[in-house]
This record gives structure tokens, C-alpha cells and sequence, in this order.
């Protein structure tokens, strides 16, 4: 690997993705990586990455260990990624695995990433099955439940604070949850009226900064 | 085995709502599994949620659902038609966005689906509320597990791990 270090940092500075893996013809790239690597890669990231860091185990995973991205691209792909409906984390999977090599790539980093965690809940359901009545563990699911609730309304805080930013953004995220929450639409409709109308809003101007000071 | 076409078509309904992530559609996800289909109760799928948020990795609660419902291939089958859908678009996406991504467009879609996202969690958020704080130390939990993460760097882990041991001790009585 030391060896492809130049061809690494080439392809580093290369912010555009071409994810059809014809990139091996270009001779400064180093050997390509292989499936059972990518597969491997993201198993030890969806098995270690416990206490929802999981965002900082793919940065020194994918920027800082293996060079598959640089600093900049690692942060455009998690904004795309994020934009996309699914976990930001399988959808960084995809990009990347599909990036490397190809569909197989991206089938091999997104089995790679949630195997640990099905397994995982896979076992919780087969207990739940057999325990899931007792009082003593209704008890402790309780307490575990409040707490998720928590950290469940932390997050929306922490990614509220990131992307809300004007009134109207306030007034998009009051609008979903009227509509999901008290007048009970289907989430579909909430997603498709609500989007329009955001991203309608955010519509490229030729005149953004008059029609901001407005 | 009348559940296994099921389970594919709401997991692979859902994956298309998860917005902002698997709480984004934890309101489609209460209504189709607990009032729709009677696979289980409110109760059973905050517990699987939260036990989610225990493992590492991305929440796969889709897997303990799937399971409950029709066994191991209930679990496989949920699990691939929750991945399968989504994956699929961030693979077109992720090809064509060297020249989608150079639209004018591409930026307002970017910006305007991030307060819907926040909505959608928000939503999900309040949902698991309603299911889960029914008296008064619950609540407390909820609110102390919030602000402990917004204001310190303890480990998320270490809050839920709490969360079951005062669990043990206080909601046995109760």
C-alpha cells in the first residue's frame, strides 16, 4: 500500500466522483482496493462503533486510515448523504464502496456496516420473544426507552441547530410535524407538500441578495 | 407465510421516508406495524427502537421486527427491503452527482429537505414521547438524558446503560 502513496494523494484531491470503477485505468492509481477489503472495513466500523459516534469512525476510517476521500469530499458526501432519504451512514457506504469498486463495492460496505447491528438485533428479538414479558425486563426497557427518548430529542436539537437557519426553515419544521403529528396526513404527502414548498423557497435567484434584503 | 410479502412492502415503504434518518419514519413505522398490521404493540416497538440505539452501528431494529413477525427469514427479508431501496438512490445519486450536483438546483433541494428532515424527526421524536413518558420520572429521565448529551460529552451508551438501571430499580414498583 505504502508504494501507491503519490497515486493516493492524486486521487485525494480529486473531489468528483467517478463511481464507475473504470478509475483503474488511470496508471497513478494505486491497486485497487479489494471487496473483501471494503467488506471488512466497514464490518469493524459497524461493529465498533458503539454510543453513536458513528460519524467519527467513518472519518478516520475512510479519510484519516485509508485515503479513500480527503477532508473536503468526506464532508460534501456526508451533506449529500444526509439530503438522501436512509441512514447517512449505509448511504456513505454506498458512495464509497461504489466509488472503489463499483455496485459490488457498495453491496460489500453496506453488508459490511449493518451485519453487526442485525445480527445484534436479530439476537435482541429472539430475547424479547422469550423475555420480553417478564416484569423485570419490562422494567429496564422502560428506563432504557426514556433515555433513547432523550438522545432522540437531542439529536433533532443538534441537527436542528445545524440546518435551521432562517424563520422559514422554522416554519417548514412546524409545518411537518402539524401535519404528522396533530392532523395525522400520511408522511408521504407531508414530505412531498412540505419539500416543494422548502425547496421552491430556496429556488436559485438571479437576484438572491435583493430578494434577501427584501 | 402470508407476512413475508408484507414485511417486503412496508420495510421497503419505509426506507423511502427515512428522512433524517430511521426516527423520520417512526410515525409511518408505529402506524403501519402497531395500527395497521397489529405485528405488535406501541410499547414492543419503543422498546426494539431503543435496544437499537444500544448496538453499534446503524440502528437495524428493522431486523428484531422482521424477526418477531416471521423468524429468521422475516428478519432477512425486512432487513433487505429496508437497505434495498434507499441504497439504490444513493448509488444513482452518487453517479450522477458529478453533474447534478453542479445545478443551481441541487443546492435548494439540499437546503430546502433539511428543515423537512428536522420536522420528520421532531415528529418521530414526539411520537416515542407519547408511548413512553407516562409518569412523571420517565419524563424526568427523558429530559436530564437530553440535556446531559446537548451540554456534556458523555457517551449516549452511558445515558441509555443508566436509563436501564434506574429502570430495574424504579419501574418494578410502579
Amino acid at each position: 500500500m505504502l508504494s501507491g502513496k503519490e497515486g493516493e494523494r492524486e486521487t485525494m484531491r480529486d473531489t468528483t466522483m467517478p463511481l464507475d470503477g473504470t478509475t483503474s485505468s488511470d496508471p497513478t492509481m494505486p491497486a485497487r482496493d479489494s471487496l473483501f477489503k471494503i467488506f471488512r472495513t466497514f464490518l469493524v466500523i459497524g461493529g465498533i462503533s458503539f454510543g453513536g459516534g458513528l460519524i467519527v469512525y467513518l472519518r478516520n476510517t475512510i479519510v484519516n486510515k485509508h485515503r479513500w476521500l480527503d477532508e473536503a469530499a468526506f464532508v460534501e458526501m456526508i451533506s449529500i448523504s444526509q439530503t438522501l432519504p436512509g441512514s447517512y451512514a449505509v448511504n456513505i457506504g454506498v458512495f464509497i464502496g461504489d466509488r472503489l469498486r463499483g455496485t459490488a463495492g457498495a453491496v460489500a460496505a453496506v453488508m459490511g456496516l449493518c451485519l453487526p447491528a442485525a445480527l445484534f438485533m436479530f439476537a435482541a428479538g429472539v430475547l424479547y420473544g422469550i423475555h420480553g414479558e417478564r416484569p423485570d425486563v419490562t422494567a429496564m426497557l422502560h428506563g432504557v426507552a426514556a433515555a433513547a427518548v432523550g438522545l432522540v430529542m437531542a439529536v433533532t436539537v443538534q441537527i436542528g441547530r445545524e440546518s435551521v437557519k432562517h424563520l422559514f426553515d422554522l416554519a417548514i419544521v412546524a409545518l411537518v410535524v402539524i401535519g404528522v403529528h396533530l392532523l395525522h396526513l400520511r408522511v408521504p404527502y407531508v414530505l412531498l407538500g412540505a419539500g416543494a414548498l422548502a425547496i421552491w423557497w430556496h429556488r436559485p435567484r438571479t437576484t438572491a441578495v435583493e430578494a434577501s434584503k427584501r | 407465510m402470508r407476512q413475508i410479502p408484507q414485511l417486503m412492502g412496508v420495510f421497503s415503504y419505509l426506507s423511502l421516508l427515512t428522512f433524517g434518518g430511521l426516527m423520520g419514519a417512526f410515525p409511518e413505522l408505529k402506524t403501519l406495524t402497531v395500527d395497521d398490521y397489529h405485528w405488535l404493540s406501541f410499547k414492543q416497538v419503543i422498546h426494539l427502537f431503543s435496544i437499537g440505539q444500544i448496538s453499534p452501528g446503524p440502528n437495524m431494529m428493522i431486523a428484531a421486527l422482521g424477526e418477531r413477525v416471521a423468524g429468521p427469514l422475516g428478519a432477512l427479508v425486512a432487513v433487505v427491503a429496508f437497505l434495498l431501496p434507499t441504497s439504490l438512490i444513493a448509488l444513482g445519486i452518487g453517479r450522477l452527482w458529478k453533474r447534478v450536483g453542479q445545478q443551481r438546483w441541487a443546492g435548494a433541494v439540499q437546503r430546502g429537505l433539511a428543515p423537512v428532515a428536522v420536522g420528520l424527526l421532531l415528529a418521530g421524536a414526539i411520537s416515542m414521547a407519547e408511548g413512553t413518558l407516562e409518569e412523571w420520572l420517565s419524563a424526568v429521565m427523558a429530559g436530564v438524558a437530553c440535556l446531559l448529551v446537548l451540554t456534556t460529552r458523555i457517551s449516549p451508551i452511558t445515558v441509555i446503560l443508566c436509563g436501564a438501571l434506574i429502570g430495574i430499580f424504579a419501574f418494578r414498583i410502579i
